[in-house]
């Protein structure tokens, strides 16, 4: 993992316990300006953690943490003027309207009116928004509270946006949209901090880092990530996914089956397996329409990676 | 301290009492209810006290005297026993307090000796109206027996210019009618105050944790005494209507005397809501939750006011201990000053110590109420 020059976002050696529990446990990295750097990981893998200290509303008990060259934990109150964080949990005014929250967000980082006036509107503009500035954020949308969200977040203009987990429980629609927004604040180079829950986000990230027992597993591009991925990813499309992958997890080749949408993904050695799967399943009685090859997901890759580790770790 | 972020945050605050309309309704509307049922229900004028007689003589001279109690406005007369056992039973019944016994021969040792007795049995369990009854009952009966001393003197020829050599002309100050309400009315206004003082701050930042807007807040760079500023100014308004509310039915509806003047009042007023609204404020930022904050807030004003302050029972009655603990009770200052401003009308100068008190009480609460706030998490 090469430091970008001037980091935006700096941590090293990031640490916060609960009691006996370990949420992060020796956490580094860097995010440059104008990068997407995504949290990948399961529930408790340590994301919120990570992003709460990095908002400086939690305090790590080991560890630095530099953002915008501003030493966070010295002074906190300083940098939170350059930081905008979204927490998992909307935590915008449900009785206060679209306009009133944002003006009281603007007022808080003492934007001067006609700077947050215009960029609000236009935020709002583009976030197909305006027509509902006098609505209460309590009766908006999932997705439009997010985008209400993201433009409160941004009316200060900060140098480093946080988000946690900022497109669960969004329409896909709401979902592109939002991402629309993230990519056009690159060319101000704001450096972005997204954990998420869904993987196929973590692929539009530029760098990805996978958080496993608080601890950094891997942290590279997806597209080298993927690469690190040793065999091929079989896409077998099925009615019985379940029974299937039980039957899949027994034969010689194989290093691991995930459950998917439409049936399973098989990790295998090579890509001849196809054949040997096919008989299997077909000797069990379930209906393979189609297997073939794909390209692995973020969500395959983890799953794999963990594996390896695990077995690596067993040996 | 910027001025600005307390400004949007005095904002948000209105904004969200106004749009909270049940809340606001509430808010207006406790004091209201409060005042009713205490101004009315809260009363230590003994009167119509439940009375039992036992005749045993049935004469005209037992007749009068039982006459007296029955014209008494202390006394109601429930009804005439006819046994020992009957005013037993009406005492343990609770059917009265006070029971007046006439011994057979009572208008004969008035006659012969100049003496009688009569039996008064008395239900204690509540002291202060046993000891009140009694002595009403003794002042009946020796003005009864003054005006047969007279009758027994004139008879014989005699006149008589005075029969009490000295006697006692009592002028009652400040309170004339001695009406209890005229200066228990002043201190339930300082009662409802802390009650819905405190309680109108104790939700205030619970609220932003229940909700789930805390998180985001502590991630801007507000500071916790522009903050708490904010959060208390627009209570602080809120709270001085109340307190109007509470003046207005004071002298306008339980028509209790005002003496004093505006100024003062209101000055006083406000040091004391500032005190509570504090104590509110401190309240909702060490306990996150809404529901238990409104029940300590309750707790801590609700007790010491009623209590300590010197509302129900007077302070120099107290034990020194209870004495000593009531200096910390911020309502004790309050009580005083408005007891004084509406019944004696005190000028400034009679209540500098109080006041100061209550000033310094309340700086003391600001400081440590903007201090607790935590920007953390953790």
């Amino acid at each position: 993992m090469e430091a970008p020059v001037a980091a935006a976002i700096q941590v090293s050696g990031l640490e916060k316990r609960f009691g006996a529990v370990v949420a992060v446990a020796g956490l580094s990295f860097a995010v440059a300006p104008g990068e997407i750097f995504g949290l990948v990981g399961p529930d408790g893998a340590g994301k919120t953690t990570t992003m709460r200290m990095l908002a400086s509303v939690m305090r790590p008990d080991v560890g630095s943490i530099v953002i915008d060259g501003i030493d966070v934990l010295a002074s906190p109150e300083q940098a939170k003027q350059h930081i905008s964080y979204m927490p998992q949990r909307f935590g915008l005014y449900d009785d206060l309207t679209v306009e009133e929250n944002i003006r009281f967000y603007a007022d808080l980082f003492e934007v001067p009116r006609t700077v947050w006036q215009s960029r609000a509107a236009a935020m709002l503009d583009a976030a197909d928004m305006t027509p509902f500035r006098k609505r209460l954020a309590g009766q908006l949308s999932g997705g439009m509270k997010q985008k209400l969200g993201l433009t409160c977040s941004l009316v200060h203009t900060p140098r480093v946006l946080l988000l946690d987990e900022p497109t669960t429980g969004v329409d896909p629609l709401s979902r592109r949209e939002f991402w629309q927004i993230l990519y056009s604040l690159r060319s101000e180079g704001v450096a972005m901090l997204i954990s998420t829950a869904y993987l196929d986000e973590a692929e539009r990230c530029d760098r990805v880092a996978m958080l496993h027992d608080g601890a950094m597993m891997y942290c590279d591009t997806p597209a080298k990530l993927k690469e690190q991925m040793p065999g091929v990813m079989l896409e077998v499309v099925t009615d019985d996914p379940r029974r299937a992958h039980d039957v899949v997890l027994g034969l010689s080749g194989v290093r691991g089956a995930l459950l998917v949408g439409n049936g399973i993904h098989v990790h295998v050695d090579r890509r001849d397996c196809c054949a040997q799967i096919a008989v299997a399943l077909q000797a069990e009685g379930i209906a393979a329409t189609d297997i073939d090859a794909v390209e692995p997901t973020i969500e395959d890759l983890f799953v794999a990676l963990l594996e390896q580790k695990k077995t690596g770790a067993s040996k | 301290m910027r001025w600005r972020r307390i400004q949007a945050i005095v904002v948000k605050e209105s904004l969200q009492i106004v749009r909270d309309s049940r809340s606001l309704m509430i808010v207006l509307l406790i004091p209201l209810f409060q005042m009713f049922m205490l101004g009315y229900g809260v009363s230590l004028d003994v009167q119509h006290i439940p009375l039992c007689a036992y005749d045993r003589e049935g004469s005209q001279e037992s007749q009068a005297l039982l006459h007296r109690f029955s014209a008494s406005p202390y006394f109601a007369l429930q009804g005439l026993m006819g046994s020992y056992g009957e005013v037993e039973h009406n005492l343990d019944a609770g059917q009265c307090r006070l029971a007046i016994v006439i011994p057979s021969g009572f208008s004969k040792g008035l006659a012969d000796a100049g003496k009688g007795t009569v039996q008064a049995l008395l239900d204690a369990t509540d002291s202060n109206t046993a000891n009140l009854a009694a002595n009403y009952a003794r002042a009946v009966v020796t003005n009864y027996s003054a005006d047969v001393q007279m009758e027994f003197v004139q008879k014989r020829g005699g006149t008589v210019q005075t029969l009490t050599p000295v006697e006692v002309q009592a002028r009652v100050w400040f309170n004339e009618d001695l009406v209890s309400r005229n200066f228990i009315v002043p201190g339930i206004v300082a009662l409802v105050m802390a009650i819905v003082g405190a309680q109108l701050t104790s939700l205030t930042i619970a609220r932003e944790w229940e909700r789930g807007t805390m998180e985001l807040l502590i991630s801007t760079p507000v500071e916790p005494t522009e903050l708490m500023i904010g959060k208390l100014f627009p209570y602080f308004l809120v709270g001085m209507v109340d307190a109007c509310i509470c003046l207005g039915l004071a002298v306008f509806w339980f028509n209790v005397p005002f003496r004093g003047t505006l100024p003062a009042l209101f000055f006083t007023t406000g040091l004391f809501l500032t005190v509570v609204l504090c104590i509110g404020y401190y309240v909702s930022v060490a306990i996150r939750s809404q529901v238990g904050a409104s029940q300590v807030a309750l707790l801590l004003t609700m007790l010491p006011t009623t209590l300590l302050s010197g509302f129900t029972f007077p302070i120099d009655q107290m034990p020194m201990a209870v004495q000593a603990v009531t200096y910390v009770v911020s309502a004790r200052y309050y009580v005083t000053i408005i007891k004084a401003l509406f019944l004696k009308g005190a000028p400034w100068g009679e209540l500098v110590l109080p006041i100061l008190c209550l000033t310094l009480y309340a700086l003391i609460m600001v400081f440590f109420a903007s201090r607790a706030f935590r920007k953390t998490l953790d």
